[in-house]
């Protein structure tokens, strides 16, 4: 029994500890003098050697008019370089924070029955890639990285490392936005760095694998999926998931018939 | 499709102004070697390394209601002033640049070297409120002259008879810009309920002649004279220049 659950969420356990590890480690910079990870997802200095970077961020201050040292651009690039090359638009199930915001938005639009038709509005899953287009703008525009200003996903990282001052209500909106108006709204139709991240990222090497031939077309995993369009092929042919996949996992632990699970990209097919 | 191009449009006027509104920060101190408050503002990550190397916890980071922008890091001497590590631990492990060894390189025989030196950051100036500072009633108070850590150099005592006694002296602090290093300790130590010497950016706290202005008796400003060259002015007449309807329209 107790073997079963944790097997049904073994990715699920795998991402919170994750999420929580990067968190604490980063906490324990800021509280307790920790030389592990300093710093925060912005930018972390890593065990007083050298920098990872958000290259997002990077990309912004750039776009404002700013060409950042050399520590913040290699920092970015080596961010840029393991999810563009190896785990694809993993960062949002894996890491971000506000990962667990929304989850916890989905866990209970369900339990309250939040999740009939009229009970979500329609927002189209591309309207990121025009905030991600539009932060670059404004970004020139106004000459500060725009979206860095106003990113709920900093201002729930910096208020749990250093306190959050008036940043919460950022999130909780991120949080209610989630909860009463879009299923999936934040990580799955708004959030830019996410579409910065599937849109780098769609030739990675870890991705979701589907094999028609042991689909019972049972469609458990449309249902848990986040970013249900990737899967729109499912039980028709086999191939990879792509698009804006996040390299989550729900589909592989809800499917009883070893039709999805975790591959390397063949770049032949 | 238009109706799509509206609200991407209403959104970056939204987020636009936001943005506006949460990067201004003049009224920030920032950590030593700070690049000028608009490109700081630019440049810094946000990451907060450098709160995190400051052993005094002098550098917070600032959140939503800090005015100024969510994440860049600054301080409040009057809570915590800088202490001047003579190591400057906050500013090697800034990423991106915004904190710059070049702002504040030590002098080695007048060479600019690659290490900083605390004394010779800029990170505001030290203004004293003649009404409120009690060395200026004439009370003896040199709490911020003890505290400067350049004591005598960025903070003197200027001493002045006491016309109303007859018999003590006035010995008022004195801040000299060029040397003082903003760093707060005076704030901190002023004995008056509110501090009647504070630390201000430098942007806000100072003024600008103009170029026009030289000094005569100062003979590297007298100098520059000799580089203007003469303003070109018209030479047609007045009655030509009424009649010129072109020049009239003309933008320039």
């Amino acid at each position: 029994m107790m073997t079963s659950i944790i097997k049904k969420n073994r990715y699920l356990i795998l991402r919170r500890a994750l999420q929580i590890g990067l968190l604490v480690l980063f906490g324990g910079a800021n509280w307790w003098g920790w030389k592990f990870l300093m710093g925060n997802y912005s930018s972390a200095y890593v065990l007083e050697s050298f920098y990872l970077a958000d290259p997002h961020a990077v990309l912004q201050s750039f776009a404002a008019g700013f060409i950042m040292s050399t520590d913040a651009i290699v920092g970015g690039l080596i961010v840029l370089g393991f999810y563009a090359l190896l785990a694809g638009r993993s960062f949002c199930s894996w890491v971000c924070p506000i990962n667990m915001i929304t989850d916890l938005a989905t866990w209970m639009r369900e339990k309250l029955n939040l999740n009939s038709e009229e009970g979500s509005a329609r927002l189209d899953r591309k309207t990121r890639y025009w905030i991600f287009g539009l932060g670059l703008i404004l970004s020139a525009l106004v000459g500060v990285a725009a979206f860095e200003v106003v990113n709920p996903i900093t201002m729930l990282h910096r208020g749990i490392i250093f306190g959050f001052g008036m940043g919460w209500t950022l999130v909780v909106a991120v949080f209610l936005f989630d909860l009463l108006v879009v299923e999936h709204g934040w990580c799955g139709h708004l959030c830019p760095l996410g579409a910065f991240y599937s849109l780098s990222s769609q030739f990675a090497l870890i991705k979701v694998k589907h094999d028609a031939d042991n689909c019972t077309l049972c469609m458990k995993c449309k249902e848990v999926c986040h970013e249900e369009p990737v899967l729109h092929f499912i039980g028709e042919k086999s191939g990879f998931i792509k698009g804006a996949c996040s390299n989550c996992g729900r589909c592989i632990e809800v499917c009883d018939d070893d039709a999805l699970k975790f591959s390397v990209f063949n770049y032949k097919k | 499709m238009f109706r799509g191009a509206g609200m991407l449009g209403l959104g970056g006027a939204v987020w636009g102004s936001a943005a506006v509104k949460l990067k201004a920060s003049e009224l920030t101190l920032r950590p030593p070697g700070a690049l000028e408050d608009d490109d700081f503002v630019k440049a810094c990550i946000r990451c907060g390394t450098c709160v995190e190397a400051c052993p005094y916890d002098t550098l917070k980071l600032a959140t939503l209601d800090d005015h100024t922008a969510p994440g860049t890091p600054y301080f409040k001497p009057r809570s915590v002033p800088c202490y001047m590590c003579p190591d400057v631990p906050c500013l090697p492990v800034c990423p991106s640049g915004a904190l710059d060894v070049k702002r504040m390189p030590k002098l080695i025989d007048g060479i600019k070297t690659e290490e900083p030196d605390i004394n010779r950051a800029k990170m505001g100036i030290a203004m004293v409120d003649q009404e409120s500072c009690l060395a200026y009633w004439g009370i003896q108070c040199d709490a911020c002259y003890r505290a400067c850590p350049l004591m005598g150099e960025a903070i003197t005592l200027e001493f002045k008879r006491n016309e109303r006694t007859g018999k003590h002296a006035f010995l008022e602090p004195v801040v000299h810009r060029d040397i003082c290093t903003r760093c707060g300790l005076c704030e901190h130590a002023c004995v008056t309920e509110k501090a009647a010497i504070f630390v201000l950016p430098l942007k806000i706290a100072t003024g600008e002649v103009g170029e026009h202005y030289i000094k005569g008796w100062d003979k590297a400003d007298e100098d520059r004279l000799k580089n203007l060259k003469e303003a070109e002015t018209k030479k047609s007449s007045p009655e030509d220049v009424l009649n010129d309807w072109e020049n009239l329209f003309d933008d320039d």
